[in-house]
């Protein structure tokens, strides 16, 4: 019944296009998950682009994230769906491949331009050469501290770690433990569900010399002595240094949060809430180099991508519509209401952002972050959470581990690239 | 008489350390944000901000109709729907009716995941999401449902049923008007399982609405954690408030419901 | 015999016996109530087991691979851990709860003072949302100084324990909430059970000098058989079909660590919405069925027995 009433309308509306009779309102369906700010910032832009458009109408869907995956399962073999749609840049390859999503139009997303303006991680979007959607805004990890613990450990607050020997002193000298040796405050949380898995395999792999995939992303390449001296890095933080503990106050950010870890990698989606902490100060910086001072970082982000399901009229109103997304102006009010990072680099790097506090490590990471190219992120995902369950619960060695691992998840990339 | 003290004491503070866990997520509802985690029983600092947040939050209330309503619709439904084919698998003979309850039977053996996408697809092709009926028709009638009433119906005597027949009422008269009443206890505890089970089901409500006036509530709490966030002292106080109802229904048919599931005990 | 006649139907109704008149009643009553479980319950489900014989991923069309799904689950290592898990969810599951339950209503039958209190004190559990209450429970696992568990081994000299960090005892650790949850159900039921025992064979059996454990032996636990089957078969299905508590205590790393406490509906859930693999999915929900289905006939046949 709605397909068929739409396909009148958009019918409607390009015979009135077609006649010169542009006065016809197009409406075209915008989905996204739901999440306060994010649907204030969204209802903020839907009102400025309808009313610098007024012939377009913008509907604004939304759903819980939980099962957002589910929601959009549902609908495509349904044909249900919207006109514009946001995603996250994992679930790319999925989408493509149910030809959910059209490639960005030449004419208004010229590949060059997308490459001038955006950051270069906007290139895992690109897929034979053709981008299939543009983020509004990025995120990136840092390193946040507890300025007090570090008060208290006779480290200077105003001179977080640079490097990872200043980070793991840092962290042997604030973990606390009482008389029975049982952990009261540890000086880093370990918590590979959170975004430490992110933190090795694109961070600690790469300073240690190894990558995590080919070039062209469809072989394992982090079973190699660098993929193992990264591995234990992070194993030994518990076995060795014994400064953290995986499960210690359930998650990495209830710990950050109780002041009962002095440090933690997490990303700009945490800062909203960070920013409710009441009993101790905290800043942000970013993630410790390398021992030859290599810096890298992980950055991921939600895309919008137009559907194929809008022609005609309908097409260039989503158009229209993703242009003003992607916008600068978009990107700043996406800052100031949702704490996320702008995705065009003019808009990032300006003066005020780069002095901020805050949001300064986020960006200058920008310029040297990685964004994994995922094939089906759950399950890569579980490859290696159950890797280092193995290295610290059953005492598996570094290497075996990580040829296990890679002959689990190569075999979901081999699934995969097999279609 | 001290042994039965003793008794009475091990079980008093045996449900009182039931209750620990209520009472823990009773405590966080009370917490501030930034208290959540100093895991403290009573809160340093109690405050009502988040059911304050909770309950004037325009959408709760409707979520909380949206749920009252569609409980209470589909519990009618069971009520009236599960005694009708309980009772007649109970108390006809005809061919076919060990194969009828079998089949009935079988459709709890299904996880409702499996079975999400094809209702999408038919209530799509029906034009029914984004409505009311589109969340209630999956659950109107259960299998769960059926058997109980069924246990129930059968300690019900043929000999009322016969006198009936005998007065002239016709077979549908004696269902409702002789049989049902003497199966209270058992529509009781039907009611309160069915009503605790719409009220708590989250993933069809969530699949087959995009309206959020059309939330249940399970799934408007949803919408409190995002990709990385979970506001606990939200969901926690969002949790108490979601068990009022329940409990108020628990209580009012608390002795219904001990007759009721006495007998289906008894007859297993 | 005169037999009640609405007047409807005129002559072909009036020559139907009895026993023909109440079979059509019988349909007629069935008749709707068939059509839905038709609709939504049969079709989807031999929908279901169609998709278990393709390899639909939900984004292509779907072509038909015969019994491939089901080689690769029965080669699946996965799969069997995740089938060990499921009946070990039984196994340990059902015991504890009942035993449990049974000594709580066993005792709670012989007390009168605050007796409703009580009875709603064990109930209220089974009332609670399930992610809020796995919430809470993962803070009791927790290591020294911050999980109750672990704050009471030690105060007994005892080693501290990772619970749900543990490969071993990940399994019971989530299996307590769910026992937690049902108890009440449970307490409730074997309460009416023992209820509905007449007090003239206890009176008998003390007049005979019996000692309280072979009264409980002999007539008690007999006399509750119904009660006890009912509960073991519907407790079955409930372990079986486990997936809330696990989901919620295990969110982060679902059904870890190491798949040490994935349950079989679990498995469907996330191959089917995260992997997209519907076919694997359906082939792994026929396996349940089938579980379930040979679980209840069993039930039937005993209950025949009597």
């Amino acid at each position: 019944m709605r397909g068929f009433r739409w396909m009148v309308v958009a019918w409607l509306a390009s015979f009135g296009a077609m006649s010169g009779a542009g006065a016809q309102t197009v409406e075209i369906e915008y989905w996204q998950y739901v999440f306060d700010a994010r649907i204030k910032a969204m209802d903020e832009l839907i009102k400025r682009f309808q009313a610098a458009n007024p012939t377009i109408k913008v509907k604004h869907t939304t759903f819980p994230y939980a099962d957002y995956q589910t929601k959009i399962a549902a609908a495509m073999p349904a044909g249900q769906g919207p006109d514009v749609v946001q995603l996250f840049y994992g679930w790319l390859d999925n989408f493509v491949a149910a030809k959910f999503i059209q490639p960005l139009p030449h004419d208004t997303f010229p590949p060059a331009m997308i490459e001038k303006d955006f950051y270069p991680i906007v290139g895992a979007m690109k897929r034979d050469g053709e981008y299939y959607g543009l983020p509004t805004a990025v995120r990136s990890l840092g390193l946040f501290y507890n300025k007090n613990l570090f008060k208290e450990a006779g480290l200077d607050p105003a001179n977080p770690p640079k490097t990872l020997d200043q980070f793991l002193d840092a962290a042997k000298k604030t973990t606390k433990r009482d008389a029975s040796g049982n952990l009261l405050s540890e000086g880093v949380t370990l918590d590979f569900p959170g975004q430490d898995y992110h933190w090795w395999r694109e961070v600690l792999l790469r300073q240690m010399g190894g990558t995590p995939y080919s070039p062209d992303n469809r072989k394992v390449a982090y079973d190699s002595d660098a993929g193992a001296k990264a591995l234990n890095y992070y194993a030994d933080l518990q076995r060795v240094q014994k400064v953290g503990q995986v499960g210690f106050m359930d998650e990495g950010q209830a710990a950050f949060r109780a002041g009962r870890a002095a440090m933690t990698v997490d990303g700009t989606f945490r800062l909203g809430s960070f920013g409710g902490i009441k009993t101790f100060e905290w800043g942000v910086t970013e993630l410790p180099a390398g021992p030859d001072g290599k810096r890298s970082n992980f950055a991921s982000y939600w895309v919008n991508a137009i559907t194929t399901r809008p022609t005609g009229a309908k097409l260039e109103a989503a158009k229209k519509f993703l242009v003003y997304l992607t916008s600068p102006e978009a990107m700043q009010v996406w800052l100031d209401m949702v704490g996320e990072l702008p995705a065009r680099k003019a808009v990032a790097e300006t003066e005020k952002n780069l002095s901020h506090p805050i949001y300064a490590p986020f960006l200058k990471a920008l310029a040297y972050s990685q964004a994994t190219v995922f094939v089906d992120e759950m399950a890569q995902r579980q490859v290696s959470l159950d890797m280092i369950n193995r290295v610290l619960i059953q005492n598996q060695d570094a290497k075996a581990a990580l040829a296990e691992a890679a002959k689990s998840e190569q075999a979901i990339l081999d699934r995969f690239y097999k279609k | 008489m001290a042994k039965r003290m003793v008794t009475w004491l091990l079980l008093l503070t045996g449900g009182l350390v039931m209750l620990t866990p209520l009472l823990y997520m009773f405590s966080t509802s009370l917490k501030d944000a930034s208290d959540v985690y100093d895991l403290r029983l009573i809160p340093a600092a109690p405050t009502l901000d988040n059911y304050v947040k909770v309950l004037s939050d325009g959408r709760f209330l409707r979520w909380f109709a949206n749920s009252i309503g569609i409980a209470t619709v589909v519990t009618i439904s069971n009520v009236f729907f599960d005694s009708l084919v309980g009772y007649t698998l109970a108390k006809f003979r005809f061919r076919g009716r060990y194969l009828v309850f079998i089949a009935i039977l079988s459709t709890l053996m299904i996880p409702t995941e499996m079975l999400v996408i094809p209702w999408y697809v038919m209530a799509r092709n029906f034009g029914w999401l984004d409505t009311y009926w589109g969340i209630m028709f999956p659950g109107m009638m259960t299998a769960f449902g059926t058997f109980l009433m069924k246990q129930f119906f059968e300690t019900v005597p043929n000999d009322f049923l016969e006198a009936a027949r005998v007065d002239g009422l016709n077979e549908f008269a004696i269902f409702w008007r002789v049989a049902m009443p003497l199966v209270t206890p058992a529509l009781s505890a039907l009611a309160i399982f069915t009503f605790l089970g719409n009220w708590t089901a989250f993933l069809w409500p969530l699949i087959s609405t995009t309206k959020r006036e059309l939330y249940t509530l399970p799934v408007g709490f949803a919408s409190f954690s995002g990709e990385f966030q979970r506001e606990w002292e939200m969901v926690m106080a969002g949790a108490s408030v979601a068990t009022i109802p329940v409990l108020l229904v628990f209580i009012l048919l608390q002795k219904y419901i001990v007759r009721g599931v006495m007998l289906a005990g008894i007859k297993g | 015999m005169q037999l009640a006649d609405d007047g409807s139907g005129g002559r072909f109704w009036g020559g139907l016996g009895l026993r023909q008149k109440q079979v059509v009643w019988a349909w007629a009553f069935l008749a709707v109530p068939i059509l839905f479980y038709a609709l939504v319950r049969f079709y989807p489900t031999a929908e279901a087991f169609y998709i278990a014989t393709t390899n639909w991923n939900l984004l292509t069309k779907p072509a038909f691979v015969g019994l491939a799904n089901f080689e690769r689950l029965w080669d699946d290592p996965v799969f069997w851990k995740v089938f060990r898990n499921t009946v070990l969810y039984l196994a340990i599951g059902t015991p504890v709860s009942l035993l449990l339950s049974f000594t709580i209503a066993y005792h709670l039958d012989r007390v009168r003072f605050m007796h409703g209190f009580i009875r709603a004190l064990y109930f209220l559990p089974f009332l609670t949302t399930a992610a809020a209450m796995a919430w809470v429970w993962r803070w009791f696992y927790q290591p020294v100084p911050i999980g109750f568990f672990n704050d009471v081994l030690v105060a007994f000299g005892l080693p501290q324990q990772p619970f749900l960090r543990s490969t071993t005892q990940a399994l019971p650790a989530v299996l307590a909430p769910a026992i937690w949850a049902g108890l009440g159900f449970q307490v409730v039921i074997f309460l009416a059970g023992l209820r509905a025992i007449p007090t003239t064979y206890y009176e008998a059996a003390r007049i005979d000098g019996v000692g309280n454990l072979t009264i409980l032996r002999r007539i008690t636990l007999p006399l509750l058989k119904p009660t006890i089957i009912f509960l073991v078969v519907f407790s079955s299905i409930g372990f079986l079909r486990i997936f809330d508590q696990v989901y919620n205590m295990t969110s982060g790393d679902p059904g870890g660590p190491l798949n040490a406490t994935k349950p079989l509906v679990l498995m469907i859930y996330q191959t089917a919405f995260s992997s997209f693999q519907m076919g694997y999915a359906a082939a792994l929900t026929v396996v349940l069925f089938l579980v379930l289905l040979a679980v209840s006939l069993m039930q039937l046949r005993l209950l025949r027995d009597r």
